[in-house]
């Protein structure tokens, strides 16, 4: 019969527990040792194996979901065009054509966005204005330019006042939709 | 059915519908729990948001023109073979030949069999097309579903629902949105008329404070100008026992003339002054021109330092900038096509002109021929002279205007309308209007219509009215026939002015002999002047201004309790439903026998 499994507490507990038996119970520690030394040849994978030392954390990245983002793309070109603007060789054409494509694009864009997303500046100062970082701030809302050194409180001019989406909403999708399609492609009948 | 917890207002707009709602348990005098509800609806094929409006357009995709699922809703049970709102607006202006926009104007057009299917109009063998009736069933019922999606616990169908109709539809078109709510399972929805509704939306916004606002005498003119549609009404503030009342004492003709033909009269101009600059645009391009001409005016009415506006049109395919037509909208123009165009300073006794259609006209649908708003205001209140029982003024005189209509968000039409109405009532010696503050133009209807529920269900104050209109039918005189000339016809009054929900007419004594088992049709009239006629008043002349000849009224004895061909002799008897629709019957005195006369027929002639 395989040995259950115990859940995460138990086994927290477990190893707490352990931890302080081989450290001043030498005994325990020799069986310890010999258990662990044939725990990947001998011992069944079902048997709970004690973790006196826990293993160094792995480096903690996660990959985001592409979905979002290809709606995101999709909704920009949907009403402003915009992957037809990035993707546009721009070189073939004067200042003033490009200038009167981006007030289209930069118009619908800002629509759309406006309508998915609320977006605020995380400084409400003016920018250029001097501005003090208190101890303890949050560094990634406010990122540190040009002399950095010492202790904080830190007083400095706003460069930038940042920008941070307070609410997002996207639509709903049904299932077995493509967001990979960005834009499909356009045969008139 | 179970006790309504919620008062719900429908705004059925011929661009937009929203819905609101008042919240019974959490109103009372002082605080008003009104809220609008988020409409869902596919925006994109696949994809689903809540939008505060619902586009009242209706696609029809062609089988494989769409991925499977893409038409998904929140609700069990929606069609899958066509689409209402955001995405049947914009696959629309790809496929025009699949799209129904429109259908509330196709609503009130007596010309058509309007439970005929005949939309879209010009269209492929292919499209199984919809009567006007049906897609307005289509919009009730994704905005019930929409309902029941956000109130599991308090279907729509058992809720108190009042329906937005133009002050000005005619007994048909109001018959058929009845029906049209009670095709989609809204038996218990009554009518309102929109800009009685703009005026409740005004009166829950003021709360307490409206009173403070109008005083005894004023008379308020709503000027309501929605996408399709331009509305006019005139109430007046009374004193009974004490207390102020509100009585609706006119409305005006049903003027098919709204934002989208500015929109498109402003289209047309930029398509004139890209083609005189030698660029040529293709279909594509002309069906983004009225988006383009729409924000660019919006710009300049928004900015009133800019003197002109940038529309560029960006090129078809994925050349973005290599395809980008380019010109703008000059101020100068702006004024020019709509200040000028829709509403040109005239004097008040300016009329309407009819003319040669022009540029307005759009798909066989009779707009306006003068798109002059302002001449249709002063012919309204021209026409209206003695509805406050003066008849010594040239047109009765508004003391305050209360604006409804996306169009008004402009502060330049807005003003223009002011300015003429100050400068007519100054020609008569009269002071300036006042204009009601607060307005919510764009939401007022579906707010006004949810505020009249639960006013009707014994909150706060009613505005009164009744019928806006005295009703008619003509009777061929039994003089001998003079050649050359057609039977000489008087008017038999069968419903008298002011006429209120759930009340009967007198029975005029005069009788007909009808056929049983044969179709008998009368001329019907409205007029919205003659106040004083009662039921079984006989004209004998009357001017073209008073009376209007609406669609012919239909009666069929029906030959189960008759033997066809026997002649049986009926009286006409009109009512008015709790509803808000007219009801005909022709009753059979001797036996009691009634028999229901149809106000929505087709015209044999055309039809």
């Amino acid at each position: 019969m395989p040995m259950q499994e115990p859940g995460f507490f138990t086994r927290f507990m477990l190893a707490f527990a352990l931890f302080f038996r081989v450290l001043f119970d030498a005994t325990f520690a020799g069986r310890a040792l010999a258990l662990r030394a044939g725990s990947d040849s001998e011992v069944d994978h079902d048997v709970p194996q004690p973790a006196p030392v826990p293993p160094p954390a792995p480096p903690q990245l996660h990959e985001a979901p592409a979905e979002a983002a290809l709606q995101l793309l999709g909704l920009l070109q949907r009403e402003g065009r915009l992957m037809d603007f990035l993707q546009e060789d721009m070189s073939a054409y004067t200042d003033a054509q490009v200038g009167a494509a981006a007030r289209v694009v930069h118009d619908q864009c800002k629509r759309a966005l406006d309508s998915h997303l609320s977006l605020e500046r995380i400084r409400n100062e003016e920018e250029g204005t001097r501005v003090s970082v208190p101890k303890g701030f949050s560094p990634s809302e406010i990122r540190l330019l040009g002399n950095v050194s010492g202790e904080p409180p830190f007083n400095g001019a706003l460069t930038h006042a940042g920008w941070r989406v307070a609410r997002i909403e996207l639509p709903k999708l049904s299932d077995g939709h493509d967001v990979h399609i960005i834009a499909p492609a356009e045969v008139e009948l | 059915m179970s006790e309504p917890k919620h008062a719900v207002g429908i705004d059925l707009g011929t661009t937009h519908c929203a819905v609101a709602s008042v919240e019974i348990a959490k109103s009372d005098r002082d605080t008003l729990a009104l809220s609008g509800l988020g409409i869902p609806q596919v925006v994109a094929p696949g994809e689903v948001e809540t939008r505060p409006l619902l586009p009242s357009f209706l696609y029809l995709p062609h089988p494989s023109e769409l991925p499977p699922a893409a038409l998904t809703l929140p609700w069990p049970g929606h069609p899958t073979d066509l689409v209402v709102g955001e995405a049947a607006r914009a696959l629309g202006t790809k496929v025009g030949l699949r799209l129904v926009s429109s259908a509330k104007s196709w609503l009130c057009q007596g010309s058509i069999d309007r439970r005929a299917p005949l939309l879209p109009l010009h269209t492929a063998e292919d499209v199984q097309k919809l009567s006007p009736l049906a897609a307005t069933v289509e919009y009730l019922n994704h905005m019930r579903n929409a309902w029941d999606h956000a109130h599991p616990d308090a279907p729509l169908s058992q809720q108190l629902l009042s329906i937005g109709v133009p002050a000005s539809f005619d007994p048909a078109a109001r018959e058929l949105t009845a029906e049209a709510a009670r095709l989609a399972g809204l038996d218990q929805a009554v009518l309102i008329e929109e800009p009685q509704a703009a005026l409740y939306s005004w009166l829950g916004v003021s709360a307490a404070s409206w009173r403070e606002q109008v005083k005894v005498g004023d008379v308020i003119l709503v000027v309501d100008v929605g996408g399709g549609t331009s509305d006019f009404s005139l109430i007046n503030v009374r004193e009974r026992d004490g207390d102020l009342e509100l009585e609706r004492i006119a409305v005006g003709e049903h003027i098919l003339l709204g934002g989208d033909n500015m929109d498109l009269a402003l289209a047309f101009f930029l398509k004139g002054e890209l083609e005189a600059n030698g660029q040529k645009l293709d279909n594509a391009q002309l069906a983004t021109l009225t988006q383009a001409a729409r924000a660019a005016k919006e710009r300049l009415l928004n900015l009133p330092d800019e003197q002109a506006a940038p529309v560029v049109l960006p090129g078809r395919g994925s050349k973005l900038v290599g395809g980008a037509l380019k010109t703008e909208l000059k101020r100068s123009d702006l004024e020019r096509v709509l200040l000028e165009g829709f509403f040109p300073i005239v004097d008040a006794a300016a009329r309407p002109a009819s003319r040669p259609r022009g540029a307005l006209t759009q798909l066989g649908l009779p707009y306006a021929q003068d798109p002059a708003i302002t001449r249709h205001l002063a012919a309204f209140l021209g026409r209206q002279a003695g509805a406050l029982g003066d008849s010594q003024q040239s047109f009765v005189r508004p003391t305050a205007v209360l604006f409804n209509g996306g169009v008004f968000k402009s502060e330049l039409l807005r003003e223009r309308i002011r300015g003429v109405l100050d400068a007519w009532l100054a020609g008569a010696g009269a002071e300036p209007v006042r204009v009601l503050p607060g307005a919510d133009l764009e939401a007022a209807v579906a707010r006004g219509a949810a505020y009249y529920g639960w006013v009707r269900s014994g909150n706060g104050i009613r505005i009164r009215g009744g019928t806006a209109m005295a009703y008619y039918v003509g009777i061929e005189s039994a003089m001998p026939a003079v050649p050359g000339l057609p039977p000489q016809l008087t008017a038999l009054c069968i419903a008298p002015f002011g006429m209120e929900e759930g009340t009967s007419a007198a029975m005029p004594p005069a009788e007909f002999g009808l056929v049983v088992g044969e179709p008998v049709r009368f001329h019907f009239f409205g007029s919205s002047t003659r106040r004083e006629d009662a039921a079984g008043t006989v004209l004998e002349h009357w001017s073209d201004s008073e009376l209007t000849e609406l669609q012919d009224i239909e009666v069929t004895l029906a030959a189960d309790q008759q033997r066809p061909g026997d002649v049986v002799s009926v009286q006409l008897q009109a009512a008015v439903t709790e509803v808000g629709t007219l009801q005909l019957a022709a009753v059979n005195i001797a036996s009691g026998l009634r028999w229901k006369v149809e106000l929505d027929t087709r015209d044999s002639a055309t039809g």
